[in-house]
């Protein structure tokens, strides 16, 4: 299916839907209303949880304060409702942040717990304020007004939400397919490699939180105007695990699958208020949530996936083109050769008793191939953590490029010009191969949130995603920049986490055993790339267990043992040295 | 305020703190081994007060019919993956497991039904009615999912909370309970009449404690869970299995449960559904451990009722608005005072 038929599609769908009210029955609008309300707090839910991996319980309450921030300037104070919508968003998108700051260092489990309680806290607050009418709420809320013409009818405010929600869709599409969403995509898997990309995963994170909370926001907006009244109930913990359920069984990580989520719970929801009163007449009031319960725990056993990506795997495949050559991103310049590039003093690292690393030293020159060496156990991997940051030293220092980086978080590392890669592959499995490489660039452009969600970031993102073709080219594996990461072999993700690493256009390129499950051709091609790499000016610092592959490609090699420097010199040195045959050969009798 | 009303406060937040810590250390416990933040701990605390007043009442608890329908449904569910599997031969035990033994308790209650048994003996029956729900219900709702992140884990328990809730309504009615009193004496302890209610509850929960304590550092089935909370994999290659270390886990959390309902019941009225809030509490109480420490959680989970006590003094609508503001605080002070370990979660 070529781009221009999928256009064609959506704007059939469009159509069709801006069209509703005139083939529709006036409870079917409303019920798109309330359907088009919901999908947005799904959206960000979608966000949150499908896509970068945190799970909030207190979506309801986000939609609760804006709701309640509205109503309280337009049927309380007597503003109009456009100043309503300022304040609610202000209002909710502070507390979010604070909410976020507070919470989102920690393990993903304790944002969700204090979701759960700030939720209740929230329904107690707006429950005992006399102010806000305690529990019975505010009524008469004034609709909103565009022009002199206020939209009081289901049918007007179908126009309002649902052109609101598909300009949020588009956005959030939008932003997905940029810098800074494809930082929140790689949130999911953990820390190590987003920091190593010169990523601050708790900015990211942060951002996506608000985002969530500005589109919860959004819908407790259109909600409180549609209704025309807020009470404490319908924003309670209950309503934000319905809204989570929303976001899962439409299809995690779907942005669509929030509005066929928020379409077949709130449709459900119907159909068994409607049912359950047949079947058990006197109980079904508390039937209900039982039912509803149960259905969505059977759901996360079964068909955890969800139903849009069910469906998409009968569609036919997207063609895309390869992106066009552009203008390349500004360089760094490169040191001169042979100048020391970064200087390691009695770098020293202890995990309690343990010393894994004991005050060792080396220099790395510019412009050469550096290995660190040593049997299992010598603490060389430790000695590339504390170089890149994954890892703090317990003393000694790390000079990189004139500046002291012994105490530098791995993100400020990578921006500094330290590029890595794993021993054991971290990719994004469910992303592209050329997303993968961007994440690598991703130090290296500049556009926010904001510019990714209305498209002003389109000529920084060309230039970027020339630039990742051309690492993919490098690498070998331009031929198809769409596959999934997850899909290559193993031998094909080490030579990705290289491309992506060069992405960042770095000064020095720290590789951790690249050779290690690669076949003989494979490590030809890979030491042959390094050597391109050295001659082009880059500096390599690599951990390897593979002799061969050490010796016929470096300059030079530093031998530790034991957490402790054995020696250091040429290759052959190095082979000559009886210190080192002994340490990796055992003495001689 | 004077000195006098604080020391009461603070006699009746310790008597609180004392029953936020059982339900806390089953958390700790529960999440521990299991990797499940398990909500719905707080609701099987009220079904115990609920359990204990409908005994009271000569009438029939709707525990009975409950544990009944669960046992069934798990029965089912392990003959099923049984047959799958081809252990057919272990399915008479499965049986005996899951269906005979949680229904004895069930079946006593049935047979005494509208005779009134001593206090004793109504304790002991209300606790063995309550003992198999928590295993039940990890059997039926996440035993098909014990592999899942932590976060899908605790989506789950959510979930299984506002069943449970339904649940409770159909089962137990809308109708809030408070049971007789355990104790009748008070005495003074510095000049600060403490009821004897008081002094159980807090004897019991470090009673309680004590016993998990000597549990996990004197038991092989102890070091085991332990064993499992450390490291799953590991446990599993020693020939340990974290399946049954969860039933076990599960099973002691229920006790905890049951142990602090029966304590709540004649201080506080309970209906249906008043356990979330007392969960949440004794859960910030497990947050301020970190969900890891069992004497932090039992220290942080003591301050949380004292807090309480005193915030309903001060305003009590919000009590719970003050309570759970604290949480503030606590995770600020846990994410910038203790180093994150790196979380893999799934792809």
């Amino acid at each position: 299916m070529s781009a221009r038929t999928n256009t064609l599609v959506a704007a059939a769908v469009v159509l069709a839907l801006l069209a509703a009210p005139f083939y529709m029955a006036p409870f079917t609008i409303t019920l798109m209303n309330y359907i088009g309300v919901y999908s947005f707090v799904a959206l960000g839910l979608v966000l949150l949880t499908g896509i970068a991996g945190m799970v909030s319980f207190g979506q309801a309450s986000f939609m609760g304060i804006a709701a309640y921030a509205t109503a309280w300037a337009s049927a309380l104070m007597g503003f109009s409702p456009w100043l309503g919508l300022v304040l609610a968003v202000v209002v909710t998108c502070a507390v979010a942040a604070i909410v976020g700051l507070a919470t989102l260092r920690l393990q993903g489990h304790f944002l969700s717990l204090s979701t759960i309680a700030w939720g209740l806290a929230l329904y107690f607050t707006f429950g005992n304020i006399a102010g806000l009418g305690a529990y019975n709420g505010i009524s008469s809320i004034p609709p909103v007004s565009i022009g002199a013409v206020p939209l009081v009818g289901s049918g007007q405010m179908f126009y309002l939400i649902w052109l609101a929600l598909l300009a949020s869709l588009v956005a959030a599409r939008n932003l997905l397919d940029s810098r800074a969403g494809r930082a929140m995509r790689a949130l999911r898997g953990g820390n190590a490699l987003v920091e190593s990309l010169g990523i601050n995963a708790l900015q990211v994170r942060l951002a996506t939180f608000v985002i969530a909370a500005l589109l919860a926001a959004l819908s407790g907006w259109l909600y409180a105007h549609m209704s025309r009244f807020v009470s404490p109930t319908p924003f309670d913990v209950t309503m934000s695990i319905v809204f989570l359920m929303m976001a899962l069984v439409g299809g995690q990580g779907y942005l669509l699958g929030a509005v066929v989520g928020a379409a077949l719970i709130t449709l459900l929801k119907n159909w068994i208020q409607d049912l359950l009163p047949l079947i058990a007449p006197s109980t079904s009031g508390q039937l209900e949530i039982v039912v509803f319960s149960a259905l969505f725990i059977v759901f996360l056993q079964r068909a955890r996936d969800g139903i849009v990506p069910y469906v998409a795997q009968w569609l036919p495949e997207t063609r895309r083109e390869r992106p066009p050559e552009a203008e390349p991103l500004p360089r760094r310049a490169q040191p001169d050769k042979g100048r020391g590039l970064m200087t390691v003093e009695a770098a020293t690292r202890r995990f309690g008793g343990l010393i894994a690393v004991n005050e060792v030293g080396f220099e790395v020159r510019a412009r050469e191939i550096l290995a660190l060496i040593g049997p299992n156990g010598a603490g060389k991997t430790t000695m590339f953590n504390l170089i890149t940051g994954a890892l703090r030293a317990s003393g000694g220092r790390i000079v990189f490029a004139d500046k002291d980086i012994t105490r530098a978080s791995a993100c400020s590392i990578a921006r500094a010009g330290i590029a890595r890669t794993f021993q054991h592959v971290k990719l994004r499995p469910k992303m592209s191969l050329i997303d993968n490489v961007l994440l690598g660039a991703y130090s290296r452009t500049r556009s926010g949130f904001f510019a990714g969600a209305a498209r002003l970031d389109r000529g920084e993102e060309k230039r970027a995603r020339s630039e990742a073709m051309r690492q993919l080219d490098r690498v070998g594996l331009g031929s198809r920049p769409y596959d999934l990461a997850g899909n290559l072999p193993l031998g094909n993700q080490r030579l990705l986490e290289i491309a992506r690493a060069l992405a960042a256009d770095p000064v020095l390129l720290v590789l951790d055993e690249p050779a290690a499950g690669l076949r003989r051709q494979e490590k030809l091609k890979l030491a042959e790339l390094l050597r391109t790499l050295r001659a082009e000016g880059l500096t390599i610092l690599l951990v390897e267990h593979d002799m061969d592959f050490v010796m016929g490609l470096v300059d030079r090699i530093v031998v530790m043992e034991f957490g402790c420097k054995l020696c250091e010199g040429t290759p052959e040195a190095v082979r000559a040295d009886a210190r080192v045959q002994e340490a990796y050969l055992g003495g001689v009798a | 305020m004077n000195s006098q009303i604080a020391a009461i406060l603070t006699m009746d937040g310790v008597a609180t703190g004392a029953i936020y810590v059982l339900i806390a250390l089953g958390f700790v416990l529960i999440f521990a081994v299991t990797r499940i933040i398990f909500v719905p701990f707080g609701d099987i605390t009220a079904f115990t007060a609920l359990t204990l007043a409908d005994l009271e009442a000569k009438r029939l608890p709707g525990t009975a019919s409950m544990i009944a329908a669960l046992a069934l449904v798990a029965a089912l569910m392990e003959v099923v993956a049984l047959l799958r599997s081809g252990g057919a031969s272990r399915i008479p035990r499965a049986l005996l497991y899951y269906l005979a033994l949680p229904l004895v308790p069930a079946a006593v209650v049935w047979a005494t039904a509208g005779v009134m048994l001593p206090a004793p003996l109504r304790i002991a029956l209300t606790l063995m009615l309550i003992l198999p729900l928590a295993p039940l219900l990890d059997r039926i709702v996440f035993r098909p999912i014990a592999d899942a992140s932590v976060l899908l884990l605790l989506i789950v328990s959510v979930a299984l909370h506002f069943a449970l809730v339904g649940m409770g309504l159909l089962f137990f009615g809308p109708e809030g309970v408070r049971t007789q009193s355990l104790v009748d004496f008070s005495t003074d302890i510095a000049g600060t009449p403490v009821s004897g209610e008081t002094l159980l509850i807090v004897g019991s929960a470090a009673f309680f404690s004590f016993l998990l304590y000597l549990f996990f550092n004197f038991t092989l089935t102890g070091k085991a869970l332990h064993a499992t909370a450390m490291n799953r994999t590991g446990a599993r290659l020693m020939g340990i299995r974290p399946q049954r270390s969860g039933t076990i886990a599960f099973l002691l959390g229920s006790l905890l449960a049951a142990v602090s309902g029966i304590l709540i019941a004649p201080v506080n009225t309970i209906f249906y559904d008043s356990g979330f809030l007392i969960g949440l509490k004794a859960f910030v109480g497990a947050i301020i451990g970190g969900l890891v420490s069992f004497p932090v959680t039992a220290i942080g989970s003591v301050f949380v009722g004292i807090l309480e006590s005193f915030a309903a003094f001060q305003s009590s609508p919000f009590k719970e608005v003050i309570v759970f503001s604290i949480l503030i605080p606590v995770l600020l002070w846990r994410s910038y005072s203790f180093v994150q370990t790196e979380e893999e979660d799934e792809e």
